[in-house]
C-alpha cells in the first residue's frame, strides 16, 4: 500500500480511497469484534490501542511539533488521578469521570508550557520532565488518594459502570469482562478519533505550518502563521488528549499509585520506542511501531531490565542507522 | 600544485558546480572572478574541504584529496580566509590568530610578531573580542589568522567584501608580501579591475562553469564581461 | 543564627548540585547536546568507584583518580561511536538517543549491581564535621564544596588559558570554521565528553559517599543539575 502511494498523483487518490475503505473496516470489525473475541484478545487490543493513542500524541508533537517533551507521562498521571478524584470524591459514574482526566491534563498543561516554551530546544525536554517529577511527588502528597502507595477504584463505583449491564447482558459476559468491552470500545473511539484529528490538522493549512514550525520558526512566521499560537494549540490538545487516556487506563486497571501513574519508562520511554521504531514524523509510524512493540512486549517482556536494556539499545541503533524507523 | 578535475558541487538536489578544471601552479596568484552566485565560494569550500568530493576531483600535489575534511586539509597547507571573515566571536584577537597557528606546519613562516608586523593594528587590539573591531580589522584578522597555518596556498574568498575602498587598498597592500613567502594565493574577488591587476591568472565562473581563463596580461576587459555575463559576444 | 545555619549548609549542598551540573553544561556549551543520561551515568560512575574501592581496598578517593581515567575513555568513546552520528540540526535524535541510553543504562545496572541501595564507604570521614566559630559544618559536605569550587576553577582555566579551551571554544562558536583551523570538531567533542566523564566521576565519589544511590536515582539527579543549570543561568542573567 505505502508503494502504491508514492507511484503517480492518480494512483494515489485511488489508494487513499483504497486505505479508506480498508481503515473504515477496520474500525467496523473492531466495534464488532467483542460479540467473538476472547477477553484476554480484548484485553490484549486495549493494550494497543491506548498506547497507539499516547504514540500518536507524542508524535504530533515532538515528530510533527518538534517540541520533543519526554514529560507526558504527568498528563497521564494527572488525568488518571483526576479520573480517581471524580469518582471517590465526587460520587461521579467512572465513564464520566474521564472527562475529568482532560481537563486536568489540560489545566496542567497551560503553566508547564508557559514554563517549558521558555526554554532552549533540548532543555524543553528536562524541562517537562522536572515538572513531570514535580506533579508525581505533589500527587504523592495527596493522602484522600492513597498518598505514595495509591488506592483502588471502590467496588461500589466499579460495579454499576454505565453501560456494562447492558454489556453483560448483549454479549452475555460477567461484569468484569463487560467493563473491560466498555473500556475496549472506549479506547478505540479515542484512538480513532485522535488519528482522524491529526489526520484532519495535517492537511489543512496548518498541518504545513506545523512542519515549517518543526523546521525552522522563522519559515513559520514567514508564512504568516502565528507560531507560538500554534505551539500552543497543539500542546494543550495533545495533552488534553493524553490525560483522557490515561484516565481510561486506570479506569481499567482500577488501581492507581503515583509510581505507576506517572511512570517515566510507561507512558513516556515506551511511547517515543514506539513511534522511533514505526518512523517518526508519519502517521502510520506509530501503527507499525505499537505492532512490534506489543510483539516485544509479549515474547520478552518476562526478561525484565534485559528487555529494558534491550529496547533502549534497539532505539539507540534505530536513530543511528535507520533514523526513519522500521516502516521507511 | 592543485588541480581540479571535472569537479562537481551540489547543494542537496541543487546542483552549483558542474565540472571544474583549475590548476594553481606553486607561488602563483589566481583570481576566480563571476558574478553573485556563479559558485566561486563553492569551488573554495570543495577545494578546502567543507564540501566532500570525489577523490579525484581535487589533487594536490598528485595525491587526491577530494574526499578529506577540512582539518586534514588544512593540515598539507591549505589555508582559507573565509567569506564573510567568520572570526571567533568567543575568542579575543590573538587568540583567533594563536588558533589560526593549532596546526603549525614546516619553518615558522608566520607567527604572531610576523603577522602583527604585517598589520600593526592587529597588535594594539589584541586582546580585544575579535568580532569588536571594525570589518576591515577583521578582515586582517581572518587573513593572518589563515597565515598562522603557513600554508602553501592561500584561498581568499571576497576579501574586500562590504569594505571601503582605502580600507580595501590597505588589505591588498599586504598581498605582495604574503606572495614574498612563496605562498600560492588564490582570490575570488568581485571587483574585475582590481583581479586583473593582482592576479597573474584568472578564471571566470558563470553558472556553475569556467567560461574565461588565461593570463591577465592577456585578457582583455571586454573578454571578462563577455564571460561574466554571458552575452555571446 | 538558624539562618545562618541554613544558609551555609545549603551553600554546602549547592556544591553537590554545581559537580551534577557542570559536565551536563559543559557538553551542553560545547556541542549543544542536552544528554538526558547524564544523571544515570553520575550513578554509573558511582559504581564503579564503588566496584574499584571493593576490589583493590583503596580508599575513595583514590579509587575515583583510579576510575576517572576509565571513565574519560567511556566518555571519548561515547561521543565518538554514538553522539557524533547523531549530533546536527535536528535536536530530536540526540535527544532520543540519550533517552534510549538512560533507560538502558538503568536497566543494565539494575541486572549487574541489583536494586539494592549502595553506599561507598569512608569510614570516620562520613560523621566528621568542624566548628567553624559561628557555624559548624561536616567535613564531607565542606569537601563537597571546595571540589566543585576547584572543579569549576579549573574548568575555567582550562577555557581560557590553555590550547584545550581555544578549540572548545572556537568549535562551540562555528564547528564548520573550526575545521578550517585544523581542528577536527568530532575528536573536540570526544574529548569534552571525556573530560565531563572525569567530573561525573568526581559527583560520584561524593554523591556515593554522602547518600545511598541505586540503579534507579539517576533521572532525579539529572533533573537536580538541571535545575542548578537553570538557577545559574538566571543568576548570570541578573548578573548583567
Ligand atoms: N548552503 C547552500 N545551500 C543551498 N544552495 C547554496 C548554498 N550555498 C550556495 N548555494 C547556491 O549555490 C550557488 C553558488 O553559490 P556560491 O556561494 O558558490 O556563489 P558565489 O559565486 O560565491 O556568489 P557570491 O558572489 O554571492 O558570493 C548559488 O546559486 C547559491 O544559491
Ligand atoms: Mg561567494
Amino acid at each position: 500500500m505505502k508503494h502504491a502511494m508514492q507511484v503517480t498523483v492518480t494512483t494515489r487518490t485511488r489508494a487513499s480511497t483504497v486505505a479508506g475503505s480498508v481503515a473504515l473496516g477496520l474500525i467496523g470489525l473492531g466495534l464488532i469484534l467483542p460479540a467473538f473475541a476472547s477477553r484476554s484478545l480484548i484485553q490484549d487490543l486495549f493494550f494497543i490501542l491506548t498506547m497507539l493513542t499516547l504514540a500518536q500524541l507524542w508524535n504530533l508533537i515532538a515528530g510533527y511539533g518538534g517540541m520533543v517533551s519526554v514529560g507526558q507521562q504527568a498528563f497521564v498521571g494527572i488525568g488518571a488521578y483526576a479520573m480517581f478524584a471524580g469518582v471517590i470524591l465526587l460520587g461521579w459514574d467512572p465513564v464520566f469521570a474521564i472527562l475529568l482526566g482532560g481537563i486536568a491534563a489540560f489545566l496542567l498543561a497551560i503553566p508547564m508550557a508557559f514554563f517549558a516554551f521558555r526554554l532552549q530546544g533540548a532543555y524543553f525536554a528536562i524541562g517537562t520532565w522536572v515538572i513531570a517529577e514535580v506533579t508525581r511527588l505533589i500527587i504523592a502528597q495527596w493522602k484522600t488518594l492513597g498518598g505514595g502507595t495509591g488506592t483502588s477504584l471502590p467496588r461500589e463505583a466499579t460495579a454499576d459502570i454505565i453501560g456494562v449491564a447492558t454489556i453483560a447482558n448483549l454479549f452475555d459476559l460477567r461484569d468484569a469482562a463487560a467493563r473491560d468491552v466498555l473500556a475496549y470500545w472506549l479506547a478505540l473511539a479515542l484512538a480513532v478519533g485522535t488519528m482522524a484529528a491529526i489526520y484532519a490538522l495535517l492537511r489543512s493549512r496548518n498541518g504545513l505550518a506545523l512542519a515549517a514550525l518543526r523546521d525552522n520558526d522563522n519559515a513559520a512566521r514567514s508564512v504568516g502563521v502565528d507560531a507560538g499560537r500554534l505551539k500552543w494549540l497543539v500542546f494543550l490538545a495533545a495533552a488534553a488528549m493524553t490525560g483522557l487516556v490515561g484516565a481510561l487506563i486506570y479506569m481499567q486497571t482500577a488501581r492507581i499509585s503515583p509510581d505507576a501513574a506517572f511512570s517515566v519508562t510507561s507512558w513516556t520511554a515506551y511511547v517515543i520506542f514506539i513511534v522511533v521504531i514505526g518512523g517518526i514524523g508519519r502517521l502510520e509510524g506509530p501503527i507499525l511501531g505499537v505492532l512490534v512493540f506489543w510483539g516485544l512486549q509479549t515474547a520478552f517482556s518476562d526478561y525484565g531490565s534485559w528487555y529494558l536494556l534491550a529496547l533502549g539499545l534497539i532505539a539507540i541503533a534505530v536513530m543511528l542507522f535507520a533514523r526513519g524507523g522500521f516502516g521507511a | 600544485m592543485l588541480e581540479t578535475h571535472s569537479l562537481t558541487a551540489s547543494y542537496g538536489q541543487f546542483k552549483a558546480l558542474f565540472g571544474i578544471d583549475i590548476t594553481v601552479a606553486p607561488g602563483e596568484c589566481v583570481a576566480i572572478i563571476g558574478a553573485n552566485g556563479a559558485g566561486k565560494t563553492t569551488l573554495l569550500r570543495s577545494i578546502s574541504g567543507v564540501l566532500r568530493n570525489a577523490p579525484g576531483m581535487v589533487v594536490h600535489k598528485g595525491t587526491p584529496i577530494g574526499t578529506l575534511p577540512a582539518d586534514a586539509v588544512v593540515q598539507r597547507g591549505i589555508a582559507m580566509v573565509p567569506e564573510g571573515r567568520k572570526l571567533f566571536p568567543s575568542l579575543s584577537v590573538e587568540e583567533n590568530l594563536l588558533i589560526g597557528g593549532q596546526v603549525r606546519r614546516g619553518d615558522a613562516r608566520w607567527t604572531l610578531e610576523t603577522v602583527y608586523a604585517l598589520f600593526p593594528i592587529l597588535k594594539e587590539r589584541r586582546l580585544s573580542p575579535a568580532t569588536a573591531l571594525s570589518g576591515g580589522q577583521q578582515q586582517m584578522v581572518a587573513i593572518g589568522r589563515a597565515l598562522m597555518s603557513n600554508p602553501e596556498l592561500l584561498l581568499c574568498d571576497e576579501i574586500s567584501l562590504g569594505l571601503a575602498p582605502v580600507v580595501i587598498r590597505d588589505i591588498y597592500a599586504a598581498l605582495p608580501r604574503i606572495r614574498e613567502t612563496g605562498a600560492a594565493v588564490v582570490i575570488v574577488e568581485q571587483d574585475i579591475t582590481r583581479a586583473l591587476a593582482v592576479a597573474d591568472r584568472v578564471y571566470c565562473l558563470m553558472e556553475g562553469r569556467v567560461t574565461l581563463t588565461g593570463p591577465t596580461a592577456s585578457t582583455t576587459r571586454d573578454a571578462v564581461h563577455a564571460a561574466y555575463f554571458g552575452d555571446a559576444a | 543564627m538558624i539562618w545562618l545555619d541554613t544558609l551555609v549548609q545549603g551553600l554546602l549542598l549547592g556544591g553537590l548540585y554545581a559537580l551534577f551540573a557542570a559536565g551536563l553544561s559543559l557538553v551542553f556549551g560545547i556541542m549543544r547536546l542536552v544528554n538526558l543520561a547524564h544523571g544515570d551515568l553520575i550513578v554509573l560512575a558511582a559504581f564503579v568507584v564503588l566496584v574499584v574501592v571493593e576490589a583493590t581496598g583503596l580508599n575513595p578517593f583514590l579509587s575515583a583518580l583510579i576510575a576517572a581515567p576509565a571513565l574519560f575513555a567511556f566518555g571519548w568513546a561515547l561521543q565518538w561511536f554514538v553522539f557524533n552520528r547523531v549530533l546536527g540540526k535536528d535536536i530530536l535524535p540526540p535527544l532520543l538517543v540519550t533517552f534510549g541510553l538512560s533507560i538502558a543504562l538503568q536497566n543494565g545496572m539494575l541486572e549487574v549491581f541489583s536494586a539494592d541501595s549502595q553506599r561507598i564507604r569512608v569510614g570516620a570521614l562520613e560523621s566528621a564535621s568542624v566548628d567553624l566559630g559561628l557555624v559548624t559544618v561536616g567535613i564531607m559536605p565542606l569537601l563537597t564544596f571546595a571540589s566543585a569550587v576547584a572543579v569549576i576553577f579549573t574548568l575555567n582555566q582550562i577555557f581560557y588559558r590553555t590550547a584545550l579551551g581555544r578549540a572548545f571554544r572556537a568549535t562551540s562558536d562555528d564547528p564548520v570554521t573550526a575545521s578550517l583551523m585544523g581542528i577536527n570538531p568530532r575528536s573536540v567533542f570526544a574529548v569534552a565528553t571525556g573530560l565531563a566523564m572525569v567530573i561525573v566521576t568526581i559527583a560520584a565519589l561524593y554523591l556515593g559517599m554522602r547518600s545511598n544511590f541505586d540503579p534507579s536515582i539517576g533521572p532525579a539527579r539529572l533533573i537536580f543539575a538541571f535545575e542548578a543549570v537553570i538557577i545559574g543561568a538566571l543568576a548570570r542573567f541578573g548578573a548583567r
